[in-house]
């Protein structure tokens, strides 16, 4: 079997979804050799997953526009850390590689916010985005009932598509109140593009029961889901249902910049106008900047595409509009900003740590993140607390850690691997093998 | 008209459309995909290949991420492993 | 300000200040324990956790098996968290040079009681299986054992806490001496001793205390049940650690009772960041791979770097600082801390209460000459 290819690259963007291709295809411009990375089997991302399947589409057409451009994509490969500037150490299906530099664009995105509640560990209960994802996979939902849960627009979006492959959702549930809905419906007539598909999904959803002040109190199920029980203004009501999709909202992947050194700030990654980070030479672009959905995303890509290969005069022609999309990002937090009710959902067997299965009533006796991760390595799973660290801010307002390197789980061969080896005497001296 | 792929799960053999993942294969299969250390049956969680919870034995390779896995033919997959 | 008075304040909640605490309390002893980290937040956390016999010489084998022996009888003891488990050591030889020290450690060991056994080859593979073919053989140490040091230096200040120690964590030491303990943030102690148990951090406190800081990294893998049975180490490992000036790796892995393998070891001298470097890993790992070959495609989730304490004889500094009568030592245990915590609380609160010991304290006294000699 070959080995996986080390590459050199004028501009190098990592993430394949809109902001990665945006910046991929705007960097070939001025750039000579553009290369693209993401960890799925295809470009597209979360939101544009299977985009090739629909040819016409913004994702199919910005999927061609990278290929057209000459980008040299290569999927499969996730990024393990940095053994030296300008130089990444990725590892993909045929063993780890090298990835030389000039430039580069993190387009990592952005991954859903869990909260736990009673049964939330069952299997069928999933991201929204996550269930998405598995239905693009190939899972068949005609005709399954899936009750929709959690906070943010995503939320809907996943119910259109749901309902077009023909899933019966008997309510969606918002856990934002009536009152930050309608406001969050009011500014939409500022964003005309977003009022659009506002419009566009409402007609979608004609018949879907909508309920804001709701959220999943317990999923419930032997071995698997069977019904969910929702708190809806207060009262208590079971739905029996086949798959719960259930996210609150998006938080951004920031692991590999913080690794690389790039400045954090309120969790998101600081970038100037021309969508640089605090370390010259990396760029980021999209959600990890401060969740704000596609248009913003592909707006950041290709000014950091633009700006990562020289071409500023023209991306400070995207300014204006980036910036007003940046208020939208900013309606966003407010409108889904979790209450405090959802802190009180887990019970004390309620299971806050999946990899380790550490529960809520083992956590709660620790006063700090450090504290219980070192007693009952809550957040030391495969996970690398992308799951369970988030939960764990928001329940106990605990601070992260900062990131070590492998910012993924990696085969030791990977890490094993260098540009230059260079055993040491004390090997040497060792046995000879 | 996509074509079909079949793979094993558990012994069982499974028909999945071209281009379908592992974990898809699992889910038709009405299995979960593997079981936590305190023995919770569990199944793919964010779809996205972070959380780890879709893993099962592909071919005897152990610990695959099966939402991150297109089907080939004649897999071999085994869940709680 | 109103100074707490206690008769023992210890400064570092590690695995040998927790042991020390749970001794002094155990002794109904009025002790307080500072520290501005969790209990075991330092090198404790990041530690291997092994229980282990050493013969480097004779003072280490004697330090160390009284300690094992004590862990033994603490093990019912120990609640489930601690993951005690007596999985042995096996001390592999890649070649008949190594064998030879196989043989002598057999010899060595026999001499002392230490029950082990010589494996030859064939041996060797049927009880590790995933060691690389050709190996030689090996000496089988069934004694042994690993445990999660984070709880089990909270078991022990939780037992001390329980009989009455008190405990301050807020704030760094920063300053011992003269029967007086300084906090950073102001708040005082007065103490008939003052223990520096601050591992790492110990010659910040007691200056002219030689212990050099050397830097390990660790990495550990996904559940792989049954890849790995017992401790495996190299027979390099002893030249490794012996090495003053090289940054050095060699071969020492361990089973988790969850079934990760935790893969080490690597050495550093002046190095104070705690950043993990890529280069001594990729190293460490190759090394790893070269005895281990299915190592290379397990999983590994995490990496970690940790500060040994070193003193130039590689032997800890356990009883009084000759310049300052209130205070003692017990700090500089380089790679076997959690090994030799217990017998490290036993020696010192015997010093401190005039007690007899079962071992000799001489070689660990910190008043002992250390000559140029020692620097091998």
């Amino acid at each position: 079997m070959t080995k996986e290819p080390s590459e050199r690259f004028d501009v190098l963007v990592i993430g394949g979804g809109p902001a990665g291709m945006a910046a991929a295809a705007c960097a070939t411009e001025n750039r000579r050799r553009v290369g693209i990375i993401d960890d799925n089997p295809d470009l597209g991302g979360q939101i544009w997953r299977g985009a090739s399947a629909n040819p016409g589409s913004p994702a199919a057409n910005w999927v061609a526009r990278v290929r057209d451009a000459g980008v040299r994509v290569r999927c499969g490969l996730r990024v393990l850390h940095q053994p030296e500037p300008g130089v990444l150490l990725a590892e993909g299906p045929r063993g780890p590689c090298l990835l030389t530099y000039e430039d580069l664009v993190l387009a990592t995105g952005g991954r859903e916010r869990f909260l736990p509640f009673s049964g939330w560990t069952l299997p069928n209960v999933m991201g929204a985005g996550g269930l998405q994802a598995l239905v693009k996979s190939g899972l068949p939902i005609s005709d399954k009932r899936i009750v929709i849960a959690g906070s943010g627009p995503l939320l809907f979006a996943v119910a259109a598509y749901l309902r077009r492959q023909g899933a019966d959702i008997p309510i969606l549930c918002e856990q934002a109140s009536w009152n930050s809905i309608a406001r969050f419906g009011a500014s939409l007539f500022t964003q005309p593009g977003k009022l659009a598909q506002a419009v566009s999904l409402k007609r979608e959803l004609l018949g879907v029961p909508f309920a804001a002040n709701s959220w999943p109190v317990a999923a419930e199920g032997h071995g698997k889901l069977s019904s969910v029980v929702i708190s809806r203004s207060g009262k208590l009501e079971r739905f029996e249902c086949d798959y719960l999709a259930c996210g609150f909202h998006l938080l951004p992947n920031t692991e590999l910049p913080a690794l690389l050194g790039c400045q954090i700030q309120h969790s998101c990654v600081w970038v100037d106008d021309l969508q640089q980070t605090s370390v010259p030479h990396i760029f980021c672009a999209g959600e990890p900047t401060g969740v704000g959905g596609l248009e913003l995303s592909l707006m950041e890509g290709q000014i950091a595409g633009l700006a990562a290969s020289g071409t500023l005069s023209r991306a400070k022609k995207l300014f204006n509009k980036r910036d007003k999309l940046r208020k939208f990002a900013r309606v966003l937090e407010r409108t889904f900003a979790l209450r405090p009710e959802l802190r009180r959902l887990p019970f004390p067997e309620t299971m806050i740590c999946r990899c380790e299965d550490v529960n809520y009533r083992s956590l709660a006796e620790h006063t700090s993140w450090r504290a219980a991760k070192l007693y009952t390595r809550c957040g030391m799973g495969p996970c690398q607390g992308r799951i369970c660290g988030p939960v764990t801010e928001f329940l106990f307002r605990w601070r992260p850690d900062s990131v070590r390197p492998p910012v993924f789980p990696a085969f030791c061969e990977s890490l094993a691997a260098l540009p230059n080896p260079a055993p040491t005497r004390s090997e040497l001296t060792g046995a000879q093998l | 008209m996509s074509e079909q792929i079949a793979l094993s799960v558990n012994g069982k053999i499974i028909s999945v459309p071209s281009g379908a993942t592992v974990a898809v294969a699992v889910m038709l299969a009405d299995e979960a995909c593997r079981t936590s250390i305190s023995g919770e049956p569990r199944g793919p969680l964010c779809g996205m290949g972070i959380c780890f919870e879709c893993r099962a034995v592909i071919d005897d390779n152990p610990h695959s991420r099966t939402c991150q896995i297109v089907c080939q033919a004649g897999m071999k997959v085994r869940t709680h492993d | 300000m109103i100074k707490k008075t206690y008769d023992i304040v210890i400064v570092g909640a590690g695995i040998v200040g927790a042991a020390c605490a749970d001794e002094c309390a155990r002794r109904a002893m009025n002790v307080a324990v500072v520290d501005c980290d969790v209990v075991g937040g330092g090198a404790t956390g990041a530690a291997m956790g092994h229980i282990v016999v050493m013969d480097d010489s004779e003072a280490q084998f004697a330090l160390t098996r009284f300690s094992q022996q004590l862990w033994q009888e603490l093990r019912p003891e120990l609640p489930a968290d601690v993951e005690y488990e007596q999985c042995g050591t096996i001390w592999v030889a890649a070649d008949e040079d190594e064998m030879r020290e196989v043989r002598c450690k057999e010899t060595y060991y026999g001499q002392r009681g230490v029950p082990v056994t010589v494996l030859d080859s064939a041996c060797l593979q049927e009880l590790e299986p995933n060691l690389r073919q050709g190996m030689t053989g090996g000496l089988l140490v069934p004694e042994d054992g690993v445990l999660y040091p984070p709880c089990a230096a909270r078991f022990l200040m939780s037992r001390a806490q329980s009989r009455g120690a008190k405990t301050y964590f807020d704030s760094p030491a920063s300053r011992i001496g003269k029967g007086c303990v300084r906090l950073a943030n102001g708040v005082e102690f007065s103490a008939g001793t003052i223990v520096n148990a601050a591992g790492a951090s110990s010659t910040s406190l007691t200056p002219g205390l030689e212990i050099k800081k050397r830097k390990g990294h660790l990495a550990i893998t996904d559940r792989y049940p049954g890849f790995l049975r017992h401790q495996l180490v190299e027979l390099g490992y002893l030249k490794s650690a012996h090495s003053i000036t090289a940054d050095s790796v060699a071969f020492n892995v361990q089973p988790r009772i969850t079934g990760q393998v935790l893969i080490g070891s690597s050495r550093q001298y002046d190095v104070e960041h705690k950043q993990v470097d890529n280069t001594i890993l990729a190293r460490m790992l190759h090394r790893a791979q070269q005895y281990m070959p299915g190592l290379a495609h397990l999983s590994t989730i995490r990496v970690w770097t940790g500060f040994r304490a070193a003193t130039p004889d590689k032997l800890p500094f356990i009883g009084p600082w000759p310049e300052d009568p209130s205070v003692y030592l017990a700090t500089g245990h380089e790679g076997l801390g959690i090994t030799t915590s217990l017998a490290t609380a036993r020696l010192l609160v015997n010093q401190i209460t005039g007690a007899d010991s079962p071992i000799s304290l001489a070689p660990y006294l910190p008043s002992r000459v250390v000559s140029e000699h020692a620097h091998v």
